[in-house]
């Protein structure tokens, strides 16, 4: 649509991004607060990045949180390409139905729900929880999510260019390594992205399928914030969104400049 | 052929093994009993007797817990402010959302896609961390009050955190993306000229939005109305947080049944009924989906 | 070939077929979109389906590339049948409509692509990379990515890939179709020079009646999934078989009558009461009373102020002129309503002798002009 943008319009955008960026902005400035009291300002200082670093728990809990994203992010993107070749490539199968409701359904089921079933499961066949179960869990729904991300990428992908391929002889998964890959590799990669920090902040989910020892940084995070506001949290806070923020810019600025080939073609 | 089969059923058997499956097993842990042992249920399945455990574990199933949860009025009230709580703060989504994603969609084409990553970044900061960030702003001494007083608007600090007010603007908050994103993307296609044409033939600008704009956005309405309603439905995280204990909703009902009773049976009926509810909106929001990724 | 008059295997019963079409129905869940089609396409031939929108075409292309499988019946390449042979292993290529060049790779990776797969020796790549260039011009394009390329270079690329495996069968499938109208002549004399080079057998798919009538040897005119016609272009144009094909290729005058009278060569076709019958040449001898049609078109009507001396003449009004540039059509209403076109050629600066809106003209036309037909 291409409208008017009215002074109605500017008004909008700016509140709205507003009531979006406020609480954010806050927390980082207050992470460089001197005072312990989060909310009075005492003095610029980085001392709480200095105690953040010293913290063993922390560290130990973002150690075991980046290991479980980076697995996870793997595994569900390779699961999730396969999940949406066969959603928009294979026409007809048999359980189509169901495959189609497995792959949407755990982007809205409540989390509680999600962990709660998985957690029965991992008893009921014996397995011991840890950072193992809390990664087959955020591959669960994180396949999900690569999916949605990678098949909205595929459907704009003309097929004719895998017949294409095998018109000149090339087998199927040659067709697809050789034409479809190369093409869909930005949505690979937001997928591959997205999957990341999802497994990242799961919070719930990660704490009904963890095991003793296997404390991710999320519920690390949970049980001081439930012990009240610390600086030392807002330091935390501030360097995840800076590395999650970099990461997505430049995801999209690739994204983008992948997107220009493809609309000149 | 053969292989590539193989390959593609990888992704189906896993989400039937640990998402379909476990819905079961949540079932049959519901007709159980809570027990003082490790695991804390009975029955349970001895698989070394074969065939008449298994009978023995279905004489032993029964739908205690669930007479339980309707005789009880914590889990009724529970259920229904849960139900008020999500409806409500969809509504006030939607109306946070709509003019922010209709301003995106007026906007000249080359700020479009800034702004919708402005849209999306913080949806890829942490939940936790952006609940977290209103505790602050909302505290009896916190940013707004203390902005509040310093300007003279109030006198005495207003008590937001822990209340039901905090878990809406908790919620707005958190998932006001997921309601932009859709209703932005139905807006974005429509054709300008459709406008032009509706104001051509008479009518005003406002009855040419009512006439034209907003039924055309609609799929995008609905799109972002279930990807609010029903996550926040089963939302633990913002109302432990902001909400205190003044605020009942059955995700965290759920939450402190499993943790803090460690009543697992109860805690499954929970969950299903629930799960009960939501089956209906998430079948509603799959054939829309697909509706959409056919076009 | 396709110029030479001696060039018509479709008629040596001793000829075999490249490709043998028997029986075949292909049905999307209950819709058929190709019913009980069969067709014999014979080496070197360059060969034009043609037909309305959604009448098959596609379908059946794909179904000789292999993409998709015959409900029933067989397709047979030199005496075997193609059935189950995926598309990899056929030696059959298509350039696709929507050209379907590899974006992320360069001119000679898109044209290497097949070859690779071929497993042939990198010398050999390219050498027939650089001789596949030369032969669609776009020597000095090699190492760009498709979309540095104009509409015309990325056709010639997607041809240049289809044939670089030297297919038996390359099939075209809307080849020209996003090229404006002074590139598509060009191209199509291009196309013709290339099939006759390489000595393969072309399959097109076309919307475009002027386009099949300038490339083809032979012409198939599709109707619903089934074969209306299959002949040489002129043939299909001065003898149509039926008012469809009559219909779907130029302009024409269809006259609906009687047989009035019958014979060998000449008959009669009593056609309104009160008017003149009209006397047709033709072929085929049918029964008094019979109902037929007679085809007529429009370039071999004449037009003029007094009555003429040919076979059939009828008087009429001007009701529309269409003036073409080269030619002006003139709609003339007889007495009882019908419209018959003539069609003039504009050689004179002024063209068209005097007649204009409201007059009162004669058409008149041979009788070996028309065609009888039946159905
Ligand atoms: N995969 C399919 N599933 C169902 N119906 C199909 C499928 N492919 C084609 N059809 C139908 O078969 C008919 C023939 O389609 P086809 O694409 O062969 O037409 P076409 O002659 O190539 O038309 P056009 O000139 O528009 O390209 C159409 O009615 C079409 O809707
Ligand atoms: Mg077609």
């Amino acid at each position: 649509m291409t409208g008017r943008f009215s002074w109605f319009n500017a008004t909008s955008v700016a509140l709205g991004f507003a009531f979006l960026y406020i609480p954010i902005l806050i927390l980082i400035i207050f992470s460089f607060n001197e005072s312990k009291l989060v909310t009075v300002w005492g003095g610029f200082s980085t001392k709480w990045y200095g105690e953040l670093l010293q913290n063993e728990a922390y560290l130990n809990a973002a150690w075991v949180t980046l290991r479980i994203a980076f697995v996870t992010a793997t595994v569900a993107t390779a699961l999730g390409t396969i999940a949406a070749m066969m959603l928009v490539r294979s026409g007809r199968f048999r359980g189509r139905t169901l495959f189609t409701g497995m792959v949407y359904a755990p982007l809205v089921m409540p989390e509680v729900i999600t962990g709660l079933s998985l957690l029965l499961l991992f008893i009921s066949i014996g397995m011991d929880r840890g950072m193992l179960t809390i990664t087959l869990a955020h591959i669960t729904f994180c396949m999900c999510f690569a999916s949605v991300v990678i098949s909205s990428r595929l459907v704009t992908f003309d097929s004719s260019l895998e017949e294409a391929a095998e018109d000149l002889g090339a087998s199927p998964l040659d067709a697809f390594l050789s034409v479809t890959l190369p093409n869909i590799l930005p949505a690979i990669a937001a997928a591959w992205l997205l999957t990341f920090t999802l497994s990242l902040d799961d919070f719930v989910i990660a704490s009904f399928t963890s095991g003793p020892g296997a404390t991710t940084l999320p519920m690390k995070i949970y049980s001081s914030v439930r012990l009240g506001v610390t600086p030392e949290v807002n330091a935390l806070s501030t360097i995840l969104i800076g590395l999650v923020a970099t990461g997505v810019i430049v995801a999209s600025l690739i994204g983008k400049r992948a997107e220009r080939i493809t609309e000149a073609t | 052929m053969k292989p590539n089969r193989l390959l593609m059923a990888i992704p189906y058997i896993w989400l039937l093994v640990l998402f379909l499956a476990p819905f079961g097993i949540v079932i049959k842990m519901s007709l159980s009993d809570l027990a003082v042992s490790i695991p804390p249920y009975t029955p349970q399945l001895d698989i070394s007797e074969g065939w008449a455990g298994l009978r023995a574990l279905f004489a032993n199933l029964d739908f205690e817990n669930y007479a339980w949860l309707a005789d009880d009025p914590l889990y009724i009230n529970a259920f229904t402010s849960s139900l008020i709580i999500a409806a409500v703060s969809t509504l006030l989504t939607l109306l946070v959302a709509y003019p922010l994603a209709y301003a995106m969609a007026c906007a000249p084409r080359r700020w479009r896609g800034l702004l919708v990553m402005l849209v999306i970044l913080p949806f890829w900061t942490s939940f936790l961390i952006r609940v977290y960030a209103w505790i602050g702003i909302l505290k009896s001494e916190g940013l707004l009050n203390q902005l509040l007083l310093s300007v003279g608007v109030i006198s005495e600090p207003l008590v937001i955190l822990n209340t039901t007010t905090a878990v809406y603007i908790g919620i707005v908050y958190s998932y006001l993306p997921f309601m932009v994103l859709p209703i932005y993307a139905a807006l974005e296609k429509m054709d300008g000229s459709l406008l032009e044409a509706a104001e051509d033939l008479g009518a005003s600008r406002l009855s040419a939005f009512w006439l034209v704009t907003f039924p055309l956005s609609l799929p995008g309405v609905l799109a972002g109305c279930f990807l609010v309603f029903i996550p926040a439905l089963g939302e633990f995280v913002i109302p432990d947080l902001l909400g205190g204990s003044n605020t009942l909703m059955i995700g965290k009902t759920l939450y402190v049944e499993f943790f803090s009773n460690l009543d697992w049976p109860v805690a499954s009926a929970v969950a299903v009924v629930l799960l009960a509810i939501l089956i209906v909106p998430i079948f509603l929001f799959q054939r829309q989906q697909q509706k959409v990724s056919e076009q | 070939m396709v110029n030479d008059v001696n060039f018509r295997p479709w008629e040596d019963p001793e000829a075999a077929p490249l490709i043998d079409i028997a029986n075949v129905t292909k049905r999307f869940g209950a819709f058929t979109a190709i019913h009980d089609l069969s067709l014999k396409i014979y080496p070197r031939e360059f060969f034009a389906i043609l037909g309305p929108s959604g009448c098959g075409k596609t379908t059946l292309m794909r179904m000789l590339g292999g993409f998709d499988e015959p409900t029933s019946g067989s397709i047979n390449l030199e005496g075997e049948d193609l059935t189950g042979t995926s598309p990899a292993k056929r030696p059959v290529n298509m350039m696709f409509q929507s050209y379907a060049l590899f974006p992320h790779l360069t001119v000679q990776d898109n044209i290497a692509f097949g070859l690779k797969r071929e497993k042939m020796p990198k010398g050999e790549i390219a050498e027939r990379v650089e001789q596949m260039l030369g032969l669609v011009q776009l020597q000095d394009f090699a190492a760009r990515k498709p979309h540095q390329l104009s509409g015309g270079q990325r056709q010639r690329v997607a041809l240049a890939r289809a044939l670089a495996k030297r297919p038996k069968l390359l099939l075209l499938d809307e080849p020209l179709g996003a090229l404006d109208k002074k590139l598509r002549e060009a191209t199509q004399f291009e196309l013709m020079g290339i099939q006759e080079q390489l000595g393969c057998t072309f399959v097109i798919v076309t919307h475009d009646q002027e386009e099949a009538m300038t490339v083809s040897s032979r012409i198939a005119v599709m109707k619903q999934g089934e074969i209306a016609q299959v002949a040489p272009p002129e043939q299909i144009y001065e003898a149509p078989a039926s008012r469809y094909v009559a219909d779907f290729i130029g302009d024409v005058n269809i006259i609906e009558g009687h047989v009035s009278a019958g014979g060998e060569s000449r008959m009669s076709l009593s056609w309104r009461e009160g008017e003149p019958e009209l006397v047709v040449e033709t072929g085929i001898g049918l029964p008094r009373g019979e109902t037929a049609w007679l085809s007529l078109r429009p370039e071999k009507v004449s037009i003029a102020t007094t009555r003429p001396e040919t076979d059939n003449a009828l008087q009429g009004k001007v009701l529309d002129i269409a003036y073409l540039g080269n030619v002006s059509t003139y709609h003339v209403e007889l007495a009882n309503g019908q419209v018959v076109k003539a069609q003039e050629t504009n050689a004179g600066r002024s063209g068209n002798r005097g007649i204009t809106w409201d007059d009162q003209v004669w058409v008149g036309w041979s009788a070996e002009a028309g065609v009888v037909l039946t159905s």
